[in-house]
């Protein structure tokens, strides 16, 4: 194990080389651009071994590792905000060709205005592709999950694409400290991808066909039920990974402090940093506040999340991003959760950290109090609190 | 006895899901005669689509991946760079697509992969609309034709712009290879795609396919039809290697352009004016053509 000061992107870059892809493809955006140029180096050097395929769209970069992934290749592309949705239709056809890419996504606003700053409306309009979807903390977690996600997405009981998210800037150009673990470490974790359904050159084979109404729906069904076996299928694969590596993310729903909490927030991605030392210190001044992290959005880890919630009366949920339905779209996935359960806490959607604005300690300790005081459950748009902003209203 | 120059091979199957006298239907089993069983077709949303018959079936012989109707520059790219990671060893790559994934909607892919060099064979097969949804106007369409969308009422008559000069665009790239293709001359056909399989890079071809429900015509006619688009000078035989342009099947006389025209029914209500301003059009792209080939010959001295 070497330790390496990366950032978040050079975190990609640096798991997409121990994992061995084969077959590179992709697209320059802000702020994901020093993760394929890091790849380009690995390539130029020798290290990485991988065709390495330089497109002139998001569209296409999907498309190339779709059908490199359909010949039995291991894959990695990266992209973020535009660049993403401008793949939305390849989206649904790598997990329709249950094609087990990895792709790194920066969380990036969605223009218009033009905002590069961290946001998860991209992911988020993306979250009903049949992606899995993960959403990092640090740019250990990054380097980690990818290769996490690698044995996941082709794991027997899987077979689909993965997403591993990080927020834009807080992680893509922020150096840490990682532990890079040894290539013959990560070699045993995680074996050349074992080709299934794959296209054989010679044989009467075809991906994708098409169906009338009495085959289509088992298709889907495949999905959703591989799907459904994701978060089982990841606790394998997170102890093999501490086996191996010696480190654990702590699942799909890590939690901290939540023993006897009164009120619990969940998190996503950087902010969840930000609220684990703000729970220390309202804990220290006696206050029973605790933390979930989704680490995992797809599938929605719901079983986890009802466990937590059996003694706890109030859930806010911190949403980066806001897709106008009834609160943040993490909020929503949180309370349809906890409708079918039999304690049903009430749940408060925070809405913070929208186009790059900073989740302040501040912004939490108020979020814990909203929490704590009863208050009706409600949306908050935390960032129009922030009084620190010149807005252009308010 | 002239000696059989096609390949007895046969890499479709009969139980496709053509229409009787379907051009694109010809244009497969003819290319995969020269290509052989170690090929990957990707095709995208196009007549292919259903031709190679539903899930759980193929009317195919060899591997067939379905991709998004504009990205099958991208997924021959895909592929290539798989066979090369791979190590599959002399693996033909196709894109077979359509004049609208083509022309239109897969333009930008089609371009991406020119540009990266792609060592591979695009295919445009090219019925002159999109016919897989029901006869509507492409880029392709030529002028005056009726389509669903370019309906003939009133002042209007059939699609009112010129037909998009594709092999211009591909040219402008300078591919390894690029030539037009006719299924009504099968033994210019099975050369091209001989000659094409053993040149390594991007490799283009044009395919003329009749398509009989969307240029009403008679089923049995489409070779008659093709072959009469070639000798009208409507759709000019040659290739380019290299950058060097040869017309491979010469016309001393082209026929009357009029002789196409009037057997098919979407330019059954062109005007004779009409007529004269194709036969001048088509006229002057076959000189042009001509110059072209006297030129690069000269230069090849």
């Amino acid at each position: 194990m070497t330790a390496k000061v990366l950032s978040g992107n050079y975190a990609q870059s640096y798991a997409a080389l121990l994992a061995r892809a084969q077959v590179v493809s992709a697209y320059p955006i802000t702020p994901q651009t020093s993760i394929v140029e890091k790849i380009a180096d690995f390539v130029a050097s020798g290290e990485l071994h991988a065709q390495y395929v330089k497109v002139e769209s998001e569209h296409s970069a999907l498309q190339v590792v779709i059908s490199a992934a359909a010949l039995g290749a291991r894959t990695y592309t990266a992209t973020s905000s535009q660049g993403l949705l401008l793949m939305h239709e390849l989206l649904h056809w790598a997990s329709g060709m249950r094609a087990p890419i990895v792709m790194g996504v920066i969380n990036r606003a969605v223009a218009p205005p033009w905002n590069i700053g961290a946001d998860h409306t991209d992911t988020m309009s993306q979250r009903d592709t049949g992606w899995i979807q993960f959403y990092a903390e640090s740019n250990q977690e990054v380097l980690d999950t990818v290769l996490q996600a690698y044995r996941l997405a082709e794991h027997p009981d899987v077979r689909l694409p993965a997403m591993v998210t990080e927020d834009a800037f807080y992680l893509s150009h922020t150096v840490e400290p990682v532990d890079v673990p040894d290539p013959a470490v990560v070699d045993r974790f995680l074996p050349p991808r074992e080709p299934h359904a794959v296209l054989v050159p010679g044989e009467a084979t075809r991906l994708g066909s098409f169906t009338g109404p009495e085959h289509y729906v088992d298709f889907r069904h495949q999905i959703g039920e591989a799907m459904a076996r994701v978060p089982k299928v990841l606790e394998t694969v997170e102890t093999e990974f501490e086996r191996a590596v010696g480190r654990s993310h702590g699942g799909a729903l890590p939690t901290y402090r939540i023993d006897d909490a009164d009120a619990v927030l969940i998190t996503m991605g950087t902010s969840t940093t930000t609220a684990r030392s703000v729970v220390d210190e309202l804990r220290a001044s006696g206050r029973r506040v605790g933390l979930a992290k989704l680490r995992l959005f797809r599938p929605f880890p719901d079983e986890e999340l009802r466990r937590l919630a059996r003694g706890v009366d109030r859930i806010g949920v911190v949403d980066r991003s806001y897709t106008f339905g009834p609160m943040g779209p993490a909020a929503t996935e949180v309370s349809a959760a906890l409708y079918t359960a039999r304690h049903r806490p009430e749940v408060t959607s925070f809405l913070a950290g929208i186009g790059g604005r900073d989740v302040t300690p501040g912004e939490v300790r108020r979020m814990f109090e909203t929490l704590l005081s009863g208050a009706p459950a409600t949306v908050h748009w935390e960032d129009l609190e922030d009084e620190g902003v010149t807005r252009i209203h308010g | 006895m002239a000696k059989l120059t096609i390949p007895a091979q046969e890499l479709m199957y009969g139980g496709h899901a053509a229409c009787p006298g379907c051009g694109p239907a010809l244009a497969m089993r003819l290319l995969l005669k020269g290509l052989g069983p170690r090929t990957l077709v990707s095709i995208p949303a196009c007549c292919w689509t259903v031709i190679a018959t539903p899930y759980p079936t193929t009317a195919l012989k060899v591997a067939v991946l379905d991709n998004a109707i504009e990205s099958t520059g991208a997924s021959i790219s895909g592929l290539r760079a798989a066979a090369d990671a791979l190590g599959l060893d002399k693996v033909n790559i196709v894109g077979f697509a359509g004049d609208g994934g083509t022309a239109d909607i897969g333009l930008q892919a089609l371009s991406g992969m020119l540009e990266r060099r792609t060592d591979a064979i695009y295919v445009m097969y090219d019925n002159e609309a999109y016919m897989n949804t029901g006869i509507q106007r492409s880029g392709a369409t030529p002028w005056g034709a009726w389509t669903t969308t370019t309906p003939v009422a009133g002042d209007l008559r059939g699609k009112p712009e010129p037909k998009k000069d594709v092999m211009g665009i591909v040219l402008a790239h300078r591919p390894a290879y690029a030539a037009t293709l006719n299924p009504a001359f099968p033994e210019d056909f099975n050369q091209k795609v001989e000659k094409a399989r053993d040149i390594v890079g991007p490799r283009f071809f044009h395919i003329f396919t009749p398509c009989p429900p969307g240029w009403k015509f008679d089923s049995a006619q489409t070779i008659a039809l093709g072959r009469l688009a070639t000798d009208t000078g409507v759709f000019p035989l040659y290739e380019v290697v290299e950058g060097r342009l040869r017309i491979t099947r010469k016309t001393g006389q082209l026929k009357p352009v009029a002789e196409y025209l009037s057997a098919q029914g979407r330019f059954r209500h062109l005007t004779p004016d009409d007529v004269t301003l194709i036969q001048a059009q088509v006229r002057s792209d076959w000189e042009r053509l001509q110059k072209r080939e006297r030129e690069d010959l000269s230069l090849a001295h």
